[in-house]
């Protein structure tokens, strides 16, 4: 086997790595902060990937557009992720996990729907800009352009979540917010709004990942169900709310699946599944310390 | 013995519902005939997903893997061996609730929602070695034309063998539900730690009731396989088991009946629906959220508490009267 390739193909999985850790990290953060399991995630991610799919066209999918799409998707997902949790899931916090789990599929159901009746069921897809098109060669191996852009925007998106949760006002109390919600309401804090921002971005995050996506895969209806399942995954082998995990277990999916890919093309898509039960054989409750 | 469970009414209810639903072949036309065989199987799949979750306090949130599992079993042994189609149809619970044993093992560990994600996670493992191992189960192509006996093929033959079925298992999830092993399960959902500190083995009994719910769930996919004849990967995808989620809430998860309810008012409105629109699914979340919001403890729920009320109503009533003239 020619080992440029094989690490051609590493790099191009933990390219791929980065697009789930940024959606994951967005899952991985609400759940951390408001404990819901939101399943709508995925559709947020597909929103994010057929608006940055609109604002190319709009902009005739040249360099500008992509960067504009870039920009602007996961601002639209917020402004959605805004209007959802202060119309309905700001009145549900007191529920217990089951009826938020419903409540978020309830929501899927709506949003894919939504998605169905304004982009139709047609392949999509997004141009890349000329500056991150073709292949680059780096000590001697192939790499895409985008990979490359990728593993860049990837560590970039932990490094800003770090930041947000450990040195910025709101991600403290954010924190403090998720381990006793009354206290800080005690402290005279505005929690509701807190949350807000918390889920806000979590979910901006899932739109970040579907523009990023949208230039390397056709934009499709039903591309939220299987990234759903493995930003599940992900989360849970990281700990849940943990950011670090979600890198960690995004890095271990990522990879597995390439060698997957490597070794047993069929059953590439099993190899990530199979390392989650291996993990959490070992570690039930995650590979990190979890939030909760 | 039997009197002694059920009030009389109750039972009298019950018969007359099942008159009623052995005599509709009779007259119906063949579409409702298999529209209710499939109320009958998805109502079977809602309770014993309803055994777990409403009485056990499980948070089994990958329930259709079991039904597939056990839909798979029986096309996979009638179209790859030449066993008699009666051993495939017994042998889909039994591995259906093998899976139950296995995902459960790992599950029981956990509690609440880690059980819940960690079991969508396992569950999953099973759907895409389903959906992808295309030797064997077909892949996304599923498997058709499963051969079934002659006098299952008709839509009369398949309904009454459900209708025989389905009541049979019903009627042992509810001899089970009140059973001293019913009796701890709910124990256990309403106090785990209680439980623990008076010597019961929590987890062991929580995994037995995976297990039969896992069976109960793999005689509905047995069912779903012999109307049908057909069996894709979708049976085990996990979008499917929130639907069955939603059932259980739509009817009421702390009833015995409600998910019966559930599974009836679901299949019927996708039925009607889908007639109307391209946009089912739209309706379904509508009115999932509606009923979160407004409904929470389900229709049978919502029932059974007016009916409470109704029979205590005189006593508070007449005090009312007797302050205000």
């Amino acid at each position: 086997m020619d080992p440029s390739a094989v690490i051609s193909l590493l790099l191009v999985g933990l390219a791929r790595a980065m697009i789930l850790f940024i959606v994951s990290a967005g899952l991985t953060f609400v759940l951390g902060v408001l404990r819901v399991p939101n399943v709508a995630h995925g559709s947020l991610y597909m929103i994010g990937a057929f608006v940055a799919f609109t604002i190319a066209t709009a902009f005739g999918q040249s360099s500008a557009g992509f960067w504009f799409a870039l920009i602007l998707a996961p601002l639209v997902v917020a402004a959605v992720a805004l209007i959802i949790e202060r119309g309905l899931l700001s009145h549900l916090y007191q529920r217990e996990h089951l009826m938020l789990i419903l409540f978020t599929f309830g929501l899927m159901l709506i949003l894919n729907d939504l998605v169905k009746l304004i982009w139709g069921a047609e392949y999509r897809s997004v141009t890349p800009p000329e500056i991150l098109d073709g292949a680059v060669t780096l000590f001697g191996f192939n790499i895409p352009r985008y990979s490359l852009f990728l593993l860049f925007v990837g560590p970039l998106v932990a490094v800003g979540l770090w930041f947000l949760s450990n040195k910025t006002r709101l991600g403290k109390i954010a924190r403090a917010a998720s381990v006793d919600r009354e206290m800080v309401g005690v402290l005279g804090i505005n929690v509701s709004w807190v949350f807000a921002a918390a889920f806000v971005i979590g979910c901006a995050l899932a739109g970040l990942g579907g523009a990023l996506v949208a230039p390397t895969t056709s934009i499709s209806l039903g591309m939220d169900l299987t990234i759903i399942i493995e930003s599940f995954l992900i989360v849970i082998i990281g700990g849940l709310g943990n950011t670090w995990g979600a890198l960690i277990g995004s890095i271990l999916f990522g990879v597995s699946q390439s060698l997957g890919l490597l070794f047993f093309p069929q059953f590439a898509i099993a190899f990530p599944y199979a390392v989650v039960v291996i993990v959490l054989l070992l570690r039930p409750r995650g590979l990190l310390r979890s939030a909760w | 013995m039997l009197k002694a469970l059920v009030e009389p009414r109750w039972l009298v209810a019950t018969g007359i519902i099942l008159l009623g639903l052995l005599l509709i072949p009779f007259g119906a036309p063949l579409f409702y005939i298999y529209i209710l065989s499939v109320i009958f199987v998805t109502a079977l799949l809602a309770m014993s997903l309803n055994l777990v979750l409403g009485y056990g306090g499980i948070y089994q949130f990958h329930h259709a893997v079991f039904y597939g599992v056990g839909a798979y079993t029986v096309a996979l042994i009638l179209t790859r061996t030449s066993l008699p189609w009666w051993i495939a149809l017994l042998a889909g619970p039994f591995v259906a609730a093998a899976t139950g044993l296995i995902i459960g093992w790992f599950c029981v560990r956990l509690t609440k929602l880690y059980f819940g994600m960690l079991q969508i996670s396992l569950g999953s493992l099973v759907w895409i070695i389903v959906y992808r191992w295309y030797d064997v189960t077909g892949g996304d192509n599923g498997i058709h034309d499963i051969p079934m006996p002659e006098w299952l093929t008709t839509f009369q033959g398949a309904y009454y063998f459900i209708l025989a079925v389905v009541v049979v298992c019903v009627g042992l999830m509810f001899l089970l539900i009140k059973s001293p092993f019913g009796a701890t399960l709910q124990a256990i959902r309403d106090n785990p730690q209680r439980c623990e500190a008076i010597g019961i083995n929590v987890r062991h009994h929580k995994l037995i009731a995976i297990v039969i719910a896992a069976f109960f769930g793999g005689v509905a996919g047995v069912l779903f396989a012999t109307l049908e004849r057909s069996v894709f990967p979708g049976l085990l995808f996990w979008v499917l088991s929130l639907e069955i989620l939603v059932m259980c809430l739509l009817g009421g998860w702390f009833t015995f009946a409600g998910p019966i309810l559930g599974a009836a008012i679901v299949v019927a409105l996708r039925t009607v629906a889908s007639r109307y629109t391209d946009y089912w699914t739209m309706v379904l979340g509508i009115i999932l959220i509606l009923l979160i919001f407004f409904l929470p403890e389900g229709v049978m729920g919502f029932i059974q508490e007016r009916v409470a009320a109704k029979n205590k109503a005189p006593h508070p009533q007449r005090v009312e009267e007797g302050s205000g003239s």
